[in-house]
C-alpha cells in the first residue's frame, strides 16, 4: 500500500466533497437544525446552563439519528457509482495506483468531510450554548459528538458497500434511502412491533436492538447522557445490569464492528465487479 | 527488435458474452499498433486488459512484467488516453495535471511548461475542464499521459469524439510522439487514423485477430485492391512498368499510361518510386 498515494486522494475527496452541493446542504441543514434545536431548549429550560446543555444533547440524539445516518449513505453510495458512472474511475485505476489505495483514500476523505461538517455543526451549538448559558457539563456533548462522527463513518461505511456493488449513482442514492429508512423505522416502530406479536425476552430484544448500528448509537448516547438505561425499557435496564460499565467498550466495538465489515465487504465486491 | 507488448491468448468474457476471443499478438519498442474494428468488435476492452482494469484469460507482458500480478508496475510504464474524456470538470487544467502528477510520482518542481507546450494548451492552464472543447480536452488527457515519460502509449479511440481539424491536429501530434520513438497501441474504427499513424493494423471482428498486417498491405489482405491510372509520356510508359514490375508492384499498359493495383494507402508509394527514377507524371485517377 502506497500511503503517498492514499493521501493525494484524500485530499482530492475533500476538495470534491466540500464542492458536493449535497454535502453542502446536509451540512448547512445539521449546523441550522442544531443550532435551532439548542435555542429551543435553553429557552425551553427556562434557565441556563446545566440543563441548557442537557435538554440540547436528548434532543440532538434525535436529529442526529435521522440526518447523520443520510449524509453518510448518501454520500458513501455516490462516491463511487458516482465515479463509475462519468467514466472517471476507469481512467484513476487507469494510473499507477490499486484498487486498494483508491477505496481507502475516497473513503478516509469522505470520512474526514463528514467529521468536519459534524465537528463545525456542534461547534456552532456549543458556542451558542456557552453564550447563552455560560457552562454545564460539556463533557457529555463532546462524547455525543465523537458517537456522532462514529454513526457518520458507520453510515458511509454502509453507502460504499452499496456503491461498490452497484454501476449507477441513482439506484445506489436509491439503495441508500431505502436502507436508511430500514434502519432509522426498525429501530423504533419495528422493534416494539417484533417485541409485541414475537413476545420477546429483554435480551432476544437488546440482541435485535444491537444488530441495528442506529440503535447502538442510541445506547450510547443515552447512557452518555443519563448514565443508566432506564429510559429505554426492559431491553435498556437489562442491558445495564448485564454489562455495566463494560457496555461503553461493548457498544464503541460494535460501532467499529460496522465501520470495518461494510468497508471489506465493499473491497471486495469492487475487486470482483471491477471498474465497470 | 525487443517486444514491449506481449499478448498470449487473451481472452475476456462477460457473463456468456465473449469480448475478446484468444488474442495474441507482440507490440515491439518504437511500433505503433493500430486496434482497427467496428464497434463491439473487442478493441477497448483489449486496451482495458493491457492496463488490468478487470480479471481476464491468457497473459499479457508489458516490458516483461506480467500485467495481472504487476498491474501498478504495468502502469506506470504507460500512458493512457482513454476514449471518453473522463475527467473531473470542477478541476483546472493545472489542478488536474498536478493530481495526476502525484499519482506518477513525477518529481517535485517538475516543470509542466514545456508539455503544456508541447500539447498547446498553455492558454487553456486556468480554466476548468468543463469549460473546455473535445479536442481541448483530448489534449489534456494526452498531457496526463505524458507526465511521466511513459515509454508506451494506449489510446482508446483517441479521436472518436473530434471533429475533423481537431482530429488532424491531434495526429499531428502522436506522429511527432511516434517520431520520438513512444511505442502505441491505439484502437480505432478510422480508416485513414490507421494509415496515417500505424506501422501494423490487428483488424479484429468479434474479439478475435482476423488480420495482422502492415496499412498498405492491409487492403489487400482484405481484397480491398484499388486501380491507380497514371498518365505518363509515350516515351516513359515502357520504362515506367519495368520500374513497377521490379518493385513487384501489379501493372499493365492502359492507352496513354499504366494501371497499377495498390492498396489505398500506398497510391502515394506508386507516384514516388516513379517520382525518383526520373519518370514525370502527367496526371493520375483512381477507381
Amino acid at each position: 500500500m502506497d500511503f503517498e498515494n492514499v493521501l493525494t486522494l484524500i485530499q482530492k475527496e475533500l476538495r470534491d466533497a466540500f464542492r458536493n452541493r449535497w454535502f453542502l446542504l446536509y451540512a448547512i441543514a445539521f449546523a441550522g437544525l442544531s443550532l435551532a434545536l439548542a435555542w429551543f431548549s435553553v429557552s425551553g429550560a427556562g434557565s441556563y446552563g446545566v440543563a441548557g446543555v442537557g435538554r440540547t444533547t436528548a434532543g440532538l440524539i434525535n436529529l442526529i439519528l435521522l440526518i447523520v445516518p443520510l449524509m453518510g449513505l448518501t454520500l458513501g453510495a455516490l462516491s463511487l457509482a458516482g465515479e463509475r458512472e462519468k467514466g472517471t474511475l476507469i481512467y484513476l485505476l487507469a494510473q499507477p495506483i490499486s484498487s486498494g489505495e483508491l477505496l481507502l483514500g475516497k473513503f478516509v476523505g469522505l470520512a474526514l468531510a463528514l467529521t468536519a461538517a459534524l465537528l463545525i455543526g456542534f461547534g456552532l451549538t456549543g458556542v451558542m450554548m456557552v453564550v447563552a448559558g455560560g457552562g454545564g457539563d460539556f463533557g457529555i456533548f463532546a462524547t455525543l459528538m465523537v458517537l456522532s462522527v462514529l454513526l457518520a463513518i458507520v453510515s458511509l461505511s454502509l453507502g460504499f458497500l452499496i456503491s461498490a456493488a452497484v454501476k449507477k449513482a441513482a439506484t445506489a442514492v436509491g439503495l441508500a434511502l431505502f436502507l436508511w429508512l430500514i434502519l432509522v423505522y426498525f429501530g423504533d416502530l419495528g422493534l416494539m412491533g417484533t417485541a409485541v406479536v414475537m413476545k420477546l425476552k429483554a435480551w432476544q430484544l437488546l440482541a435485535l436492538a444491537l444488530i441495528n448500528p442506529l440503535q447502538v448509537f442510541k445506547i450510547a448516547a443515552v447512557f452518555d447522557l443519563r448514565n443508566n438505561l432506564e429510559v429505554l425499557g426492559p431491553a435498556g435496564i437489562y442491558a445495564f445490569r448485564t454489562y455495566g460499565t463494560t457496555l461503553w467498550p461493548l457498544l464503541v466495538g460494535l460501532l467499529l464492528t460496522w465501520v470495518i465489515v461494510p468497508f471489506a465487504l465493499a473491497t471486495q465486491v469492487f475487486r470482483k465487479r471491477g471498474v465497470i | 527488435m525487443i517486444n514491449m507488448i506481449e499478448v498470449r491468448n487473451l481472452t475476456k468474457r462477460f457473463g456468456r458474452f465473449t469480448a475478446v476471443d484468444d488474442l495474441s499478438f507482440t507490440v515491439g519498442a518504437g511500433e505503433a499498433v493500430a486496434l482497427w474494428g467496428a464497434n463491439g468488435a473487442g478493441k477497448t476492452t483489449a486496451v482495458r486488459c493491457l492496463l488490468n482494469l478487470f480479471p481476464f484469460e491468457g497473459e499479457i507482458l508489458v516490458d516483461g512484467l506480467d500485467a495481472r500480478r504487476a498491474g501498478k508496475a504495468v502502469r506506470r510504464l504507460i500512458g493512457f488516453v482513454p476514449q471518453e474524456l473522463s475527467f473531473h470538470d470542477d478541476m483546472t487544467v493545472a489542478e488536474t495535471l498536478i493530481f495526476y502528477a502525484r499519482l506518477k510520482k513525477v518529481p517535485d518542481g517538475f516543470d509542466f511548461q514545456p508539455l503544456l507546450e508541447q500539447v498547446r494548451l498553455v492558454p487553456h492552464v486556468h480554466k476548468r475542464v468543463g469549460q473546455l472543447s473535445g479536442g481541448l480536452k483530448q489534449r489534456l488527457a494526452l498531457a496526463a499521459a505524458l507526465l511521466s515519460d511513459p515509454p508506451i502509449l494506449v489510446l482508446d479511440e483517441p479521436t472518436a469524439s473530434l471533429d475533423i481539424r481537431s482530429r488532424e491536429e491531434f495526429l499531428v501530434l502522436l506522429r511527432s510522439l511516434k517520431s520520438e520513438g513512444k511505442t502505441m497501441i491505439f484502437s480505432s474504427h478510422h480508416l485513414e487514423e490507421v494509415t496515417a499513424l500505424a506501422d501494423r493494423v490487428l483488424l479484429l471482428e468479434g474479439g478475435r485477430l482476423v488480420v495482422d498486417a502492415p496499412p498498405d498491405q492491409l487492403e489487400r489482405r482484405l481484397g480491398w485492391e484499388t486501380t491507380l491510372h497514371i498518365y505518363l509520356p509515350e516515351t516513359v510508359i515502357d520504362p515506367a512498368v519495368e520500374h513497377l514490375e521490379g518493385l513487384g508492384m501489379p501493372v499493365s499498359r492502359n492507352g496513354r499510361g499504366l494501371r497499377v493495383h495498390v492498396a489505398p494507402g500506398a497510391k502515394g508509394k506508386v507516384i514516388r518510386v516513379l517520382h525518383e527514377a526520373g519518370i514525370e507524371v502527367d496526371d493520375f485517377s483512381i477507381e
